[in-house]
């Protein structure tokens, strides 16, 4: 494993702070009046010259999410938000809807570049085999700014861009399914992001089509006091498959900034969608000023029989993490998988888990989480699998294990296991353990220093997810992973 | 607490009514009386659970508990004859039996000889006045008392046990306790007992719960105990209330240092039960065995909640639930191990395990772990699902046929958290409660067709 | 010249009060293979973790010198880079950890504390299959997290496999002969006596002679009390195999 080296070598490398996509760029931006009305939601459907059937859609929300209250279930804790004091829309004023990477300004295009994220085509092609590409869809605030690769997708019929351009491009099919997994009224946070939403990913793989690239989206937070609310519709039609990929930054500041996204997945008759996030918001300062509220929605409907939806997440970022990406296994012969590595650090907090509803006959599902927590952190995982009377000889298998690193942090595990089938074979096991002073020791007496071990023996700890994501990803996660833990020993 | 709802159902109107009639009956026992209205407050302020309150997730006792029963008063001679007949009928686990009717004590129904030696049984209300310090202990625990079927004990409390086992004694028999309601009309029960058990005492108790079939009277049973450094406490429970009862208990148990406390509780059973455990390491190197068997059939509806708090260092929990469910059966196990942050080398084990024995029945589980210190071990796991089909075939194959095939696997299945209890303790009294346990295991799978 | 020299070393476990080493002193000369036994709690073990640095041990007196530098004020990772390596008796699993991962870490880190670059990864296959191979530790075993799903000999013939690859100054075995049968202790021993060098000295702690027959010693030293009490040739642990431990430490109390 190289990356032990090169993560502990990275690590070093960083000055004081070890958060390294902390800058921010300087750019003019157009923003919508601060704060939320059915003027701003009018505002956005209009700044999007979007149907009338979408305001409508975006109208309904507002007014529902009016009766809503903030859920308070969940173990985190923070200031009350007021949504009257943020910006719901904020996008590059130089030209926000570019035809061309050439239109698009070009400090935009140098932060992604910063990011380590390749928009220019050519740049990628240069010295790459064609199954390693990745089509990325690059959302800046509330824009997408641009998708790669469009047109060579375009070949064998998979869409994939902006849901903005879809809602012109291909408005049957975001009307059909889009709020099918993700009601407007699902909760709070999802409630508001359909009225408010302003950009996202859509992605559609015809019938038979195996998807030729990786697709991914780069989600970047750069203005100040900016909400983020985008949504991503996937719908992977009969037999088709897809892997997609999503990452996200945001600068250093000292206020929090609302992220609330909604993902819906919809898989029809043996199609196969692999959901990979590796999210790396900020997550504020050591004691715990600024940083990313990151309250989402992510849904999978397993719709069609022999459909399979398979998260992946690695979550090392954001100051509060509120988000339980889930399968609804409606199809018959239906799988659901659900893995994810959750470090928290510093004073972050991390509310995440899975729902597995086991509703089709002969579903399948299986949950292996792994958390890590360090510092002042507080890390919990949440999550339901239920089966229903109709889902006979439904099988879950779930893992959920957590670390603890140092005697300030907490681990918790909030399991729901319902079932109302007899057939149903349900198996749950959590664990909870700190790093192991004796394996420490062990690694340390050949020669291996405390930071090098940590990182060696938490790789250990997460490696049946960390198998999941796409190699390109591994490596990447497995410095994430350690650089997040700096700091948290000794 | 924000929950306040001005509409009361029935139940809670006749609780209010109830409680109305107690206090202006004056004082009967006055000492009490501070405990009753703290836990009548309590009660007022947020009614009846119902689902959306975490801990009642499963058990919606607003629905469940349509109507509030006449609280029973003191069981007259007719009914204290007809009770004398139907405790007689069941065979003592353990020594001495101590009896209560309708919560209230009946000496006259004692049986099995005198009290051993070290082992005193007095009235509550009248102990609470020699020893004002009780009143901290009867207020519980503060999880405990943030409990509605808690707070509902204590407004209604009017009198109990204290059963004490004095410092350093051996005793060689278990308890028997039994908990009576006596027939006629439905009636709510209200019932405390403490019992003490005294540094390095070592002490058995036996609580066996009854009444009659078809009538839907109410239970709601408070047993605190407190076990000393050094002391030893093997409980035993066996919940056999009639088919159409409600029955609600709470179990409190603090643990002393370097002190054993071991649980059995089997739920077979009540139209309604929930069995809440609130146990609580408050000296180190303890060690507690929480476990339980329900078996449940019909429309049944058993809820083991339970909450492990390893609120000091170096103790060890296990904590072991085995649910049959049969019919359309309802099993819920809520179970929570709590490990605070000064509580360093906690070991804590839970595990629940569920066999469906037809298509109708359901089951929810909520194991939790809430874990705010570094150096641990904690695990929980969960199975649901049938009996296994390899096995079955086994069975039958060797020409057992399918319904005693099922009673041995099932009892095989129960007896994972039967077999150990009391291990160390009490030797012949444990084992009889043992094979007693496992015996209606066996009966009640052959009588289920 | 010695290469290990503890003078007055006294340590007891960090949470305790009790003593466990009592002033202890030791030579151990370069290219020399000392035996050191001693009964049951009389602090075989915890020398060897106060030399190799675990940190539930606290040192209250002495010092050891490894090559004439104080090695006790270092940490354990450091100690190792000085050419320190301890052959556990009960050897870590690391469940997720490669043993591949693991050795070439361990490699690295030694290569890097030691000013060099790190071994390209074809180098470092050849030099783990050849040691692995000379001490019967199949491909599979390679394969495997560290530890994990090893038999008792399995994990002891890993120890030396370390070893080899890390080519220590001084060796300090612990106890390795326990929990072997003769066909794997032969194979270890063959793999320590393969190592012996003018340069290098081992430190072999064993409660029994038995290993000693295969591993022979220059130099035996007998340790009861958190002291070494007697020193003496190869014959020393062979009276001890006859006459049992009472005597002897009997006879120096």
């Amino acid at each position: 494993m190289p990356a032990v080296q090169e993560t502990v070598d990275q690590v070093k490398a960083i000055d004081v702070d070890q958060y390294k996509y902390g800058f921010s760029t300087d750019i003019e931006m157009e923003l919508a009046p601060k704060g939320l009305s059915e003027d701003i939601v009018r505002y956005i459907s209009a700044r999007k010259n979007e149907p009338a059937w979408m305001l409508e859609w975006r109208l309904d929300a507002y007014r529902r999410w009016l009766t809503m209250r903030e859920p308070d279930w969940a173990r985190v804790d923070y200031p009350q938000i007021d949504f009257q004091d943020m910006y719901y829309y904020a996008a590059p004023k130089s030209n926000p809807a570019p035809n061309s990477l050439d239109e698009i300004d070009p400090a935009i295009l140098e932060t992604y570049k910063k990011l380590g994220i390749p928009l220019r085509e050519q740049e990628i092609l240069a010295g790459i085999a064609p199954e390693k590409r990745i089509a990325v869809d690059a959302v800046f605030d509330s824009v997408s700014v641009v998708t790669t690769f469009k047109e060579e997708l375009r070949k064998s019929g998979v869409i994939f861009c902006s849901i903005s351009e879809a809602l012109h491009e291909h408005p049957e099919l975001v009307k059909q399914y889009i709020g099918s997994v993700v009601p407007t009224t699902d909760n709070f946070y999802a409630t508001l992001n359909a009225a408010v939403f302003s950009d996202g990913s859509f992605v559609y793989i015809p019938p038979g089509v195996r998807c030729p690239m990786e697709l991914s989206t780069y989600f970047r937070i750069n203005e100040q006091k900016t909400g983020q609310f985008e949504r991503t519709l996937i719908i992977a039609d009969k037999g088709s498959y897809v892997s997609y990929l999503e990452g996200c930054t945001a600068p250093m500041r000292d206020e929090n900034q609302l992220h609330a996204a909604v993902v819906e997945l919809v898989a029809l008759d043996d199609a196969e969608i692999k959901y990979s996030t590796v999210q790396n918001w900020y997550p504020g300062d050591s004691e715990g000023k600024g940083g990313i509220y990151n309250f989402v929605t992510k849904r999978g409907d397993c719709r069609g029989a022999r459909s399979k939806i398979s998260w992946t997440q690695v979550e090392t970022g954001s100051a509060i993490t509120w988000k339980y990406p889930s399968c609804i296994l409606r199809g018959d012969e239906s799988q659901g998988e659900f893995y994810s590595i959750a470090v928290s650090n510093g004073a972050q907090q991390v509310d995440s888990g899975t729902k597995m509803i086991h509703l089709g006959k002969n579903t399948r599902s299986r949950i292996i989480s792994k958390g890590i927590s360090a510092g002042r952190s507080q890390n919990t995982y949440r999550g339901l699998v239920s089966a229903h009377r109709r889902a006979t000889n439904a099988k879950n298998f779930t893992n959920c294990d957590s670390l603890l690193i140092g005697d300030k942090c907490g681990a918790h595990t909030v399991p729901y296991i319902e079932s109302k089938t007899a057939s149903a074979v349900f198996e749950h096991e959590a664990t909870t353990s700190k790093v192991s002073e004796d394996q420490m020791f062990y690694c340390m007496q050949r020669g291996l220093t405390q930071e090098e071990a940590i990182a060696l023996i938490v790789n250990g700890f997460v490696k049946d997810v960390l198998q999941q994501l796409p190699m390109e990803f591994m490596v990447e996660a497995q410095k994430l992973i350690a650089i997040s833990l700096e700091g948290s020993v000794g | 607490m924000n929950a306040v709802t001005p509409i009361r159902t029935p139940a809670e109107q006749a609780l209010i009514g109830a409680f109305g009639a107690l206090r202006d009956a004056g004082p009967a026992a006055a000492a009490l009386e501070s405990l009753r209205v703290d836990g009548f407050a309590r009660f007022e302020a947020t009614g009846l659970p119902h689902r959306r309150v975490e801990a009642w997730k499963y058990t919606d006792l607003r629905t469940m508990m349509r109507e509030a029963k006449p609280l029973a008063g003191a069981p007259d001679a007719s009914a204290l004859l007809a009770a004398k007949v139907a405790v007689g009928r069941l065979p003592r686990v353990g020594g001495s039996r101590i009896v209560l009717i309708d919560g209230h004590h009946a000496p006259d129904l004692a049986d099995g000889g005198p009290l051993p030696e070290g082992v005193s049984v007095s009235g509550l209300a009248e102990a609470l006045v020699r020893r004002p310090e009780l009143q901290a202990l009867l207020a519980g625990q503060p999880a405990t008392r943030e409990n509605t079927a808690f707070a509902l004990n204590n407004a209604f409390l009017t009198d109990g046990l204290l059963i004490e086992i004095a410092p350093g004694t051996a005793v060689s028999h278990a308890l028997d306790l039994v908990f009576l309601t006596s027939d006629g009309a439905a009636k709510l029960t209200n019932a405390r007992v403490v019992v003490i058990v005294g540094a390095g005492a070592t002490a058995g108790l036996v609580e066996t719960h009854l009444g009659p079939a078809g009538t839907d009277y109410q239970k709601n049973v408070v047993v605190q105990a407190i076990i000393r450094d050094g002391a030893r406490l093997e409980h035993g429970r066996r919940q056999l209330e009639g088919s159409e009862a409600l029955h609600l208990s709470t179990l409190e148990a603090e643990i002393g240092a370097e002190a054993h406390f071991d649980t059995l509780t089997l739920t077979s059973g009540a139209a309604v039960a929930r069995n809440q455990l609130f146990v609580r390491f408050s000296g180190e190197n303890a060690r507690a065995t929480l476990r339980g068997v329900s078996l449940l059939k019909g429309r049944q509806h058993a809820d083991t909640t339970l909450v492990m708090d390893h609120a000091v260092p170096n103790c060890e929990s296990r904590e072991t639930f085995k649910h049959v469910l049969d019919g359309e059966a309802h099993g819920v196990f809520q179970g929570k191990i709590i490990v605070q942050p000064i509580a360093q080398k906690t070991d804590g084990r839970m595990m629940s395990q569920t066999i469906m024995l037809a298509e109708g029945p359901a089951m929810d589980n909520k194991p939790e772990l809430e874990i705010f210190a570094d150096d641990v071990a904690c695990a929980h796991g969960c199975t649901c699902g049938e009996l296994d089909e390899d096995l079955m075939f086994y069975l039958k194959a060797r020409g057992i046929p399918s319904q005693e095939a099922e009673a041995l696997l099932v009892e095989a299945f129960a007896r994972e958290a039967i077999e150990d209890f009391g291990d160390e303790g009490l030797g012949e009294a444990v084992e009889e409660l043992r094979a007693a346990l496992l015996a209606s295991v066996t009966d009640w799978m052959l009588a289920r067709t | 010249m010695s290469l290990l020299k503890i003078k007055n070393l006294t340590a007891k476990l960090a949470d305790e009060d009790k003593q466990i080493l009592n002033g202890l002193n030791l030579t151990v000369e370069k290219g020399q293979v000392a035996a050191i036994m001693g009964p049951n709690g009389s602090g075989k073990s915890t020398l060897s973790y106060v030399l190799a640095g675990r940190e539930d041990y606290e040192v209250t007196g002495g010092e050891a010198l490894l090559d004439g530098e104080n090695i006790l004020e270092l940490a354990a990772d450091e100690r190792a880079a000085k050419g320190l390596f301890l052959a556990f008796q009960y050897p870590i699993e690391i469940p997720g950890v490669g043993q591949m991962t693991f050795l070439k870490a361990a490699i690295n880190a030694q290569r890097k504390k030691n000013g060099l670059d790190e071994i390209s990864t074809p180098e470092f296959i050849k030099l783990v299959n050849g040691k692995a191979k000379e001490l019967g530790i199949s491909p599979d075993m390679l394969k495997r997290s560290v530890n994990v799903g090893f038999s008792g000999g399995e994990k002891k013939r890993n120890e030396i496999l370390q070893m080899a690859l890390l080519q220590p100054k001084v060796a300090i075995l612990d106890e390795t002969d326990s929990g072997l049968d003769i066909d794997a202790l032969k194979i270890v021993a063959d793999g320590v006596n393969a190592m012996r060098s003018p340069d290098r000295s081992f430190v072999v702690i064993t409660h029994y002679q038995r290993l000693l027959d295969y591993i022979k010693p220059d130099v035996v030293h007998v340790l009861s009390g958190g002291r070494i009490i007697t020193t003496g040739g190869p014959e020393l642990a062979l009276e001890l195999e006859a006459k049992g431990y009472a005597d002897i430490v009997g006879k120096a109390a």
